[in-house]
């Protein structure tokens, strides 16, 4: 005879990522660490953002960069320059970085690497305004890049992306005045969705908007601190 | 296609609940439930689980996908709206921004069905 039975499983599809990025976080907070997850479309800047950074903080932080890549090592050479630790994590033919991935990024910094020593590990993740955005990797806060170049319905039709993101970036907006773009509807479409995320103009070319960056950063990592230390 | 991750996630989840059966169980089905505000597709989904189970305990397994739809509460009008993905989130009358979302982000297994008949089946998942 045949029966059937029902089992209720009630589980979240990303519940294993969720545990691992979870993980990740208490090691960062061991550590004294402070992690951002830096998330675009390809080419939307987040390299050239990240050279910046390096280059302006270097004597304020200590600083280690994750980098998600499909297959190349071409970002990760880049950075390598500015004399801090570059994880690279060749993700494959996955389009988004995971939490077992950076957990591989965590084990090597602390091989090879002091990681008490280190403030602040910026993420940069496989360029895509999709799937980055479900997986979850270990962070304290999503930064999420806009370049003007791809118009201001993004946030619309990527919405979870820029829903999640603590801050935005509007990059490359130097180039707005060769575009029919307008700057406040990009900021007016993310805050329909997110109306806290901190929006931030700014052009790695001609480092307009730089230090507002810069000084979120501190603030983030000066805060996080006092968090995890108290 | 993060599609074949979340696959990969579902089979895992299964494998575990498989394996804690005593007597192995043919399971039937497997309910979804998937939010539309989430990054998941259905098709894909239904497509990448096909793909994936082939060989494994879970071939020919039927995939039945719930969406919900995405809605959020306005704290100004005191009312939940469905917000028009891809055009408009923010309250239709009142304008306010999306801030509670009520539904939408769900990304999990429900239930299964099962039978107790116990076919010949072979699990190669490693």
């Amino acid at each position: 005879m045949h029966q059937t039975f029902n089992a209720a499983i009630e589980l979240n599809l990303l519940h294993a990522n969720q545990e691992g990025a979870n993980h990740n976080r208490t090691h960062f907070d061991e550590w004294g660490i402070t992690c951002l997850n830096l998330m675009s479309s390809p080419g939307a800047g987040k390299t050239v953002l990240l050279e910046k950074t390096l280059a302006a903080l270097q004597d304020k932080l200590s600083m280690a960069v994750i980098e998600g890549d499909m297959t190349t090592e071409l970002d990760a050479d880049r950075l390598r320059q500015y004399n801090v630790p570059v994880i690279p994590i060749n993700t494959g033919r996955s389009c988004h970085l995971d939490s077992k991935m950076v957990a591989g990024g965590i084990h090597t910094l602390k091989q090879e690497y002091d990681p008490e020593t280190i403030d602040l590990v910026l993420v940069e993740n496989v360029g895509n305004l999709v799937c980055p955005a479900e997986f979850e990797v270990g962070e304290h806060a999503k930064v999420a890049l806009l370049s003007v170049t791809e118009g201001e319905d993004k946030p619309l039709k990527y919405p979870v992306m820029f829903q999640e993101a603590d801050c935005l970036l509007i990059s490359k907006i130097d180039l707005a005045p060769y575009l029919d773009i307008d700057l406040e509807r990009i900021a007016q479409n993310v805050r329909q969705m997110n109306p806290d995320v901190k929006i931030i103009y700014v052009s790695a070319q001609t480092e307009v908007g730089l230090n507002l960056w810069f000084d979120w950063l501190l603030t983030q990592v000066q805060n996080n601190s006092l968090v995890t230390t108290t | 296609m993060h599609e074949t991750d979340m696959t990969k996630a579902l089979i895992l989840t299964m494998k575990d609940w498989y394996e804690s059966q005593p007597e192995k169980p043919q399971i039937e089905k497997i309910h979804l439930i998937v939010g539309q505000f989430t990054c998941v597709e259905p098709i894909s989904l239904k497509f990448a689980f096909e793909i994936q189970t082939r060989n494994t305990f879970l071939e020919g397994v039927e995939l039945i996908i719930k969406d919900v739809p995405l809605i959020a509460f306005c704290h100004s009008c005191q009312q939940e709206y469905k917000p028009q993905i891809g055009l408009q989130y923010s309250c239709p009358d009142c304008k306010s921004p999306m801030e509670d979302i009520r539904s939408g982000r769900e990304l999990k297994i429900d239930h299964i069905e099962y039978s107790s008949l116990k076919k010949q089946v072979t699990s190669n998942l490693s």
